[in-house]
């Protein structure tokens, strides 16, 4: 009886220590292929030449131009995500009645299970069309429109994180600011959402860095060309992208056009482990605030 | 006055700013899939569903590539449910406050927000090279159940935390060890909810397409693969080869193929909902 429920015990220790394999796995693996495409490649070009071209027979190895054109998605993103997934957050919160609430909800949540590759299809073949007929010069292929599709996907991860953070408010807060006097509209935003700040920062964090990882909508929709530019209307590449790219044809193992999808993929997680890290930091550290 | 009237008027405006702001988020949402349904609709046929990937457009079908998402699916569900309920279960119940435990929460937290292409990468060089799997299911079924690892323990955890210590008091004077109460008590009072969290990770699971790509899933694969270590193709990859190509059939093809993508994903997702308000209506403490 005792050993075997010490057995269990290890069996089930085990299972959690696949997740710190994985970490380990995934740092290990990403550390090593970078250093071996380091030795074939200065840092100092890696992070400083305007030109990303692996593929072609005149090689360069600059990631700005991905950075760029992962930044400029992700500003387009989050520009259209925070504002509204706010405003989606304080009327659910404050304003919607229970009734409406736990419909709508629901509702919201579906945008944020159609998978990533369906939102492609639709920035390429709805938002682009569409926004041409605004923008004459816009290419068939853009930053714009994957960037603003992008960020209609990540409204409800947006909105249910800052609901969660409002509604963790005490209620004694809101009932105290109504009894001044005050508007709906003032006990939110002078009162809730400065109370909720941390969480709310929290959502805005995570929400970046699902933009920056992010990857069939711009690999569809985005174009493919690296390009050192913070121009919205014409092709760009984000990291992921160009992984995607690389991966859908034939690299050989070994390569260097293989090595650089590591080096490409040591970049993207630094920036994503940075951003959860210091939303992790935020979130302990501010939560117990009001118990 | 007037500065009251002017609150009122922004509280008022707000009101409404919010609902327009929350309704057009749905109608944006509709429009899509009225787009997708209006494009895609005519092309679904049962031909469609059991042809082979062709050259031309209109004899093209999605076999392999539903073939090859139900065999990821089945392969992922049976590697990932054990492993990310038996992590739950520990970190949980036999879990001590200790420095051990913060890391442990603190990783988990971590994975869940690594980009899902950084999996591929860990599974293209762990699972194809190191062990050799070659670009098979079995190691494409291998990186998404790392993939969706953390959503099963976090979703795990909230199910057992939801569970009354006073039934494992109560298990516990009974005499019962600890593993027989987990066993008897804690886990079938808690697994209506462990299920909706399972599901909604496998539901992620069916749409992830990048992490695939990578692992080396193929974009044209002539046969519906017959064991694990085939060759594959999934529905979302078919789709993104499909709305690559400059002709406007594929084009329609990856419509009526999304159609296809988006009612296997709903469905898994109506069940979890399902799933849970369910298990909430019934587990009342």
């Amino acid at each position: 009886m005792r050993v075997k429920e010490k057995i269990i015990e290890k069996v089930l220790a085990a299972c959690a220590l696949v997740t710190v394999l994985t970490t380990l796995g995934i740092i290990l693996i990403l550390a090593v292929e970078a250093f071996v495409f380091f030795q074939d490649v200065s840092i100092l070009e890696f992070l400083t030449s305007t030109q990303w071209t692996p593929l072609f027979t005149e090689k360069n190895y600059g990631i700005l131009p991905l950075l760029s054109g992962t930044a400029l998605t992700t500003l387009i993103a989050i520009t259209v995500a925070l504002p509204v997934g706010l405003t989606i957050a304080v009327y659910l919160n404050e304003y919607a009645h229970e009734r409406v609430r736990k419909v709508l909800k629901p509702m919201l949540e579906i945008l944020a299970v159609v998978p990533t590759v369906v939102y492609g299809f639709f920035a390429l073949m709805i938002v682009t069309p569409f926004l041409k007929t605004f923008i004459p010069g816009l290419a068939g292929f853009n930053a714009l429109s994957p960037g603003i599709v992008m960020g209609i996907m990540i409204i409800p991860f947006v909105s249910s994180l800052s609901e969660d953070a409002l509604s963790s408010v005490p209620n004694s807060l809101r009932q105290a600011s109504f009894g001044m006097g005050s508007t709906k509209f003032q006990t939110a935003f002078r009162v809730m959402v400065p109370a909720a700040s941390s969480g709310i920062i929290v959502s805005a964090i995570l929400a970046i860095s699902r933009a920056i990882g992010e990857t069939m909508i711009v690999a569809i929709a985005a174009g493919q060309q690296p390009r050192f530019t913070f121009d919205p209307t014409v092709p760009i590449e984000t990291i992921t992208a160009y992984i995607v790219q690389v991966s859908m044809g034939d690299v050989p193992y070994g390569s260097i056009a293989y090595k650089t999808i590591f080096a490409a993929g040591i970049t993207l997680f630094i920036f994503t482990f940075i951003l959860n890290n210091i939303s992790y930091w935020i979130k302990t550290k501010y939560q117990e605030k009001y118990e | 006055m007037n500065k009251v009237n002017t609150s009122r008027f922004k509280d008022k405006a707000f009101r409404r700013l919010g609902m327009v702001v929350t309704v057009s988020c749905l109608l944006i949402l509709a429009v899509f899939v009225g787009f997708v349904l209006y494009m895609g609709l005519d092309r679904l046929s049962w031909e469609f569903l059991m042809s082979l990937p062709s050259r031309f457009a209109d004899q093209s079908g999605i076999y392999t590539a539903w073939i090859g998402s139900i065999w990821v699916l089945v392969l992922t569900t049976l590697i990932s449910f054990p492993l990310g309920v038996g992590a739950g279960i520990y970190l949980e119940e036999y879990g001590k406050k200790n420095k051990l435990a913060t890391f442990l929460e603190i990783n988990i937290a971590n994975l869940a927000g690594v980009p899902s292409i950084i999996y591929g990468l860990l599974g293209l060089e762990v699972f194809v090279r190191i062990m050799q799997m070659g670009n098979s299911i079995l190691a494409g079924a291998l990186t998404l159940a790392l993939l969706i690892l953390p959503i099963i323990i976090v979703s795990t955890r909230e199910s057992l935390r939801a569970v009354p210590s006073s039934i494992r008091d109560a298990s516990n004077a009974l005499g019962a060890s600890k593993w027989q109460t987990i066993w008897n008590q804690v886990l079938p009072a808690s697994f209506g909810g462990i299920l909706t969290g399972v599901i909604l990770a496998l539901s992620r699971a069916v749409g992830e397409t990048a992490p695939l790509i990578v692992v080396g899933a193929l974009a044209y694969v002539p046969f519906a693969p017959r064991g694990p270590l085939d060759e594959f193709t999934v529905l979302p990859i078919q789709i993104f080869n499909w709305v690559s190509r400059p002709q406007h059939e594929f084009v329609i093809n990856a419509a009526a193929a999304i159609i296809v993508l988006l009612l296997i994903t709903f469905v898994m997702n109506g069940i979890a909902v399902y799933l849970r308000n369910r298990w909430q209506s019934k587990m009342k403490w």
